[in-house]
């Protein structure tokens, strides 16, 4: 089923200067008893965002009008812990089209990549320098260019490439789905199943 | 031939096609699935107006989300009781069987697959859920996935992945007494940090881990995933075997001759290359206690917390940021700190050693008081074993109480949770920030640092009451 396109995003970010932060404070698990994709974001960071009696964390980023955007700067290590799509769809729901940290969990790089929500792996000093710059100056926009690979601080800071595999970068800039693509190899998979019976295989 | 590790003989055992400059097209032969992370893949099959292409290779539990108290009765919260029904539904709907609450063979997903016999050396193993790698101790390769890929599963029994990179983890030496698997896993993760291993899969070897049994095996694979690994799996051995020919059922389909024919076959060669090899002395392992909020920040029981002079200056806000969390200061010794709960379960810890373990200390003892304990087997099988030894008599006599399995206070889904501000030794495989509740302060330990804590009601060496009792 088609998706949502990335292709160009250029916008105003969030800084999160903090390592390792875990898809439970992304979205803690007392909000995954949901049945669908929609509607995370309104817990989004929820325990960072508000305090035990409910009331707005003002000294939590997403609580200060000052900044906003559709990019999401964090420190390293980002979403390690539970493999929980929430996190992502969360991110998402709450307006982000992108992530930038120096290194991120395996699990919720697949998982971005899955829902559109583009991981972009930056130098960690490119990081630091990027974190400082936002937290500073909440109008600075940064311009990620898919096609190109290229991350850069607008309109002439610093830029830089980024990896990302090939055939995500296609079904990104497509709009594609894994699952469509599957699909369209099934008689591939059964003819695997066939000689992975005759082989006695479990 | 090249020689081959384990990992990339079972993998590319099951590589189905590569796709060009992309991931591979991976076959399942096991799938897994429980009430949190599946509803929105079977909502998307729906859509699509596609069935589970295999069915017969998938199996459902409810285990996350669910009660550990009552379980005969409806479950009283609105939201867990609907996510339970929507899978219950789903099994029915698409042919897969489900273990449910109040089903026999109900548990934990990672503790009934392999005591069910679906976990079995050589296999491709998935499940929406990061501790998927715990199958590994079977020499099976078994990782955590997203929803999306839950989707890919159940509609292809495939799905899209990079091939990881490799890392050997050689544990040699002996263990100490009172020293388990996971003071074992926790003092690695403590060594390489919680990204350590972050794009590879580990194979576990040496003595200290062939010394294990297949209970302590799960521990050490489960918590991989806690030093960023794709997964972790060990060679199957002898104690491999044995365990599997001693379980009484065996799921569908088990080809026992088969497995007899190739099950050798499930080693990494001699001179096979890791991307990265590391090596441990097991016998210089202290019993474990993390005192931060990632796994990676733990430390031996008896150590002091390190200054901030030993961490680099760019971690020492995240460090410092920790500690204030958990209400501690950087040199402290932990030793003697009050605890106000105990939690003993989990994928980690809720076999039917852990709950030996934990018995073993609190045998002939009174909990503290002041201590809420909360024990939780991992399955329904568990629980069955425990009582025809006697644990939960032993249990009674000290004052604690065996649950109804469940993954319980490990994510605190459930009404399972530590309150804020309340420290919590836990044989979970998470200390985060609000893991067991929001606030909650959550010290992991091995069931035997639980127990000594449950007594004693403080973080207390197990090794005191180990000496003293046995």
């Amino acid at each position: 089923m088609p998706k949502e396109k990335f292709t160009l995003l250029e916008s105003t970010c969030v800084p999160l200067p903090f390592e390792n932060i875990d898809t439970d404070q992304i979205i803690p698990a007392r909000f995954l008893s949901a049945t669908t994709r929609e509607g995370f974001g309104e817990n989004l960071f929820r325990d960072w965002r508000y305090d035990k009696s409910g009331q707005k964390n003002k000294d939590f980023i997403l609580n200060n009008d000052r900044y906003g955007g559709k990019i999401l700067v964090a420190g390293k290590n980002f979403g390690s812990g539970s493999s929980r799509e929430h996190a992502v769809w969360a991110i998402y729901d709450y307006g982000f089209r992108a992530v930038v940290s120096s290194f991120f969990a395996d699990i919720f790089r697949n998982n971005s990549l899955n829902n559109g929500l583009l991981p972009v792996i930056v130098p960690e000093k490119f990081l630091e320098n990027l974190l400082d710059l936002v937290s500073n100056d909440p109008d600075r926009k940064v311009r990620i260019d898919l096609e190109n690979q290229v991350i850069s601080i607008v309109p002439d800071g610093d830029s830089v490439q980024f990896e990302i595999n090939p055939y995500k970068k296609e079904c990104l800039l497509k709009g594609l789905d894994d699952i469509d693509y599957l699909l369209s190899k099934k008689d591939l998979i059964t003819a695997f199943e066939k000689e992975k019976k005759a082989k006695n295989e479990n | 031939m090249e020689p081959k590790t384990l990992f990339d003989k079972i993998w590319d055992a099951h590589v189905v096609q590569s796709v060009e400059k992309g991931p591979d097209i991976l076959y399942i032969d096991q799938h897994f699935i429980h009430e949190v992370t599946s509803p929105q893949a079977f909502n998307g099959l729906r859509k699509r107006g596609i069935p589970v292409f295999r069915p017969e290779r998938t199996l459902a539990t409810a285990d996350h989300n669910i009660p550990t108290k009552d379980q005969d009765k409806p479950i009283r919260d609105e939201l867990s009781r609907n996510q339970v029904d929507r899978l219950t539904e789903n099994c029915r709907d698409f042919g897969i069987e489900y273990f449910g609450l109040n089903h026999p063979s109900n548990g934990i997903v990672h503790v009934i697959g392999p005591e069910m016999g679906y976990t079995r050396p050589g296999m491709t193993i998935v499940c929406g859920d990061s501790h998927t790698s715990t199958h590994g101790a079977f020499g099976a390769v078994a990782f955590g996935i997203g929803t999306s890929e839950v989707e890919m599963a159940l509609a292809t029994q495939c799905i899209l992945q990079p091939r990881p990179k490799k890392m050997r983890i050689t544990v040699n030496g002996k263990l100490g007494k009172g020293v388990t698997a996971k003071d074992v896993i926790m003092y690695i993760i403590s060594h390489i940090s919680t990204s350590g291993a972050t794009g590879y899969f580990v194979e576990y070897a040496g003595s200290v881990i062939r010394d294990l049994s297949m209970e302590g095996r799960m521990t050490v694979c489960n918590m991989s995933i806690e030093m960023g690994a794709r997964g972790g799996l060990i060679a199957p051995d002898d104690t491999t075997m044995k365990y599997l020919k001693d379980l009484k059922s065996f799921a569908p389909g088990f080809d026992w001759d088969a497995l007899l024919s190739e099950w050798k076959e499930f080693q990494s060669d001699p001179g096979a290359v890791f991307d990265r090899e590391l090596e441990i002395n097991g016998s210089l392992i202290r019993p474990m206690i993390t005192f931060g909020t990632n796994p990676g920040m733990g430390m031996a029981i008896d150590d002091t917390i390190p200054d901030t002079d030993s961490i680099s200056a760019d971690d020492t806000p995240s460090f410092l940021k920790s500690l204030d969390y958990m209400g501690f200061v950087p040199g402290m010794k932990l030793l003697g700190h009050p605890v106000d709960y105990v939690f003993v379960g989990s994928c980690t810890n809720g076999r039917i050693e852990d709950l030996r373990d934990f018995a073993r200390v609190v045998k002939g003892q009174k909990k503290a008081p002041g201590i809420t304990a909360l024990i939780v087997p991992g399955s329904k099988a568990v629980e069955k074993q425990a009582v025809s030894e006697g644990i939960d008599i032993i249990l009674k006599k000290a004052g604690f109480e065996l649950r109804q399995p469940g993954c319980s206070s490990c994510l605190a889904m459930n009404e399972d949770k530590i309150p804020a501000g309340k420290y919590a030794v836990s044989t979970t495989n998470r200390n985060f920030e609000g893991r067991q509740g929001p606030g909650s302060r959550t010290l992991l330990a091995s069931p035997l640092v639980a127990a000594a804590a449950a007594i004693t009601g403080k973080v207390t060496d197990p090794r005191e009451f180990i000496r003293q009792n046995n």
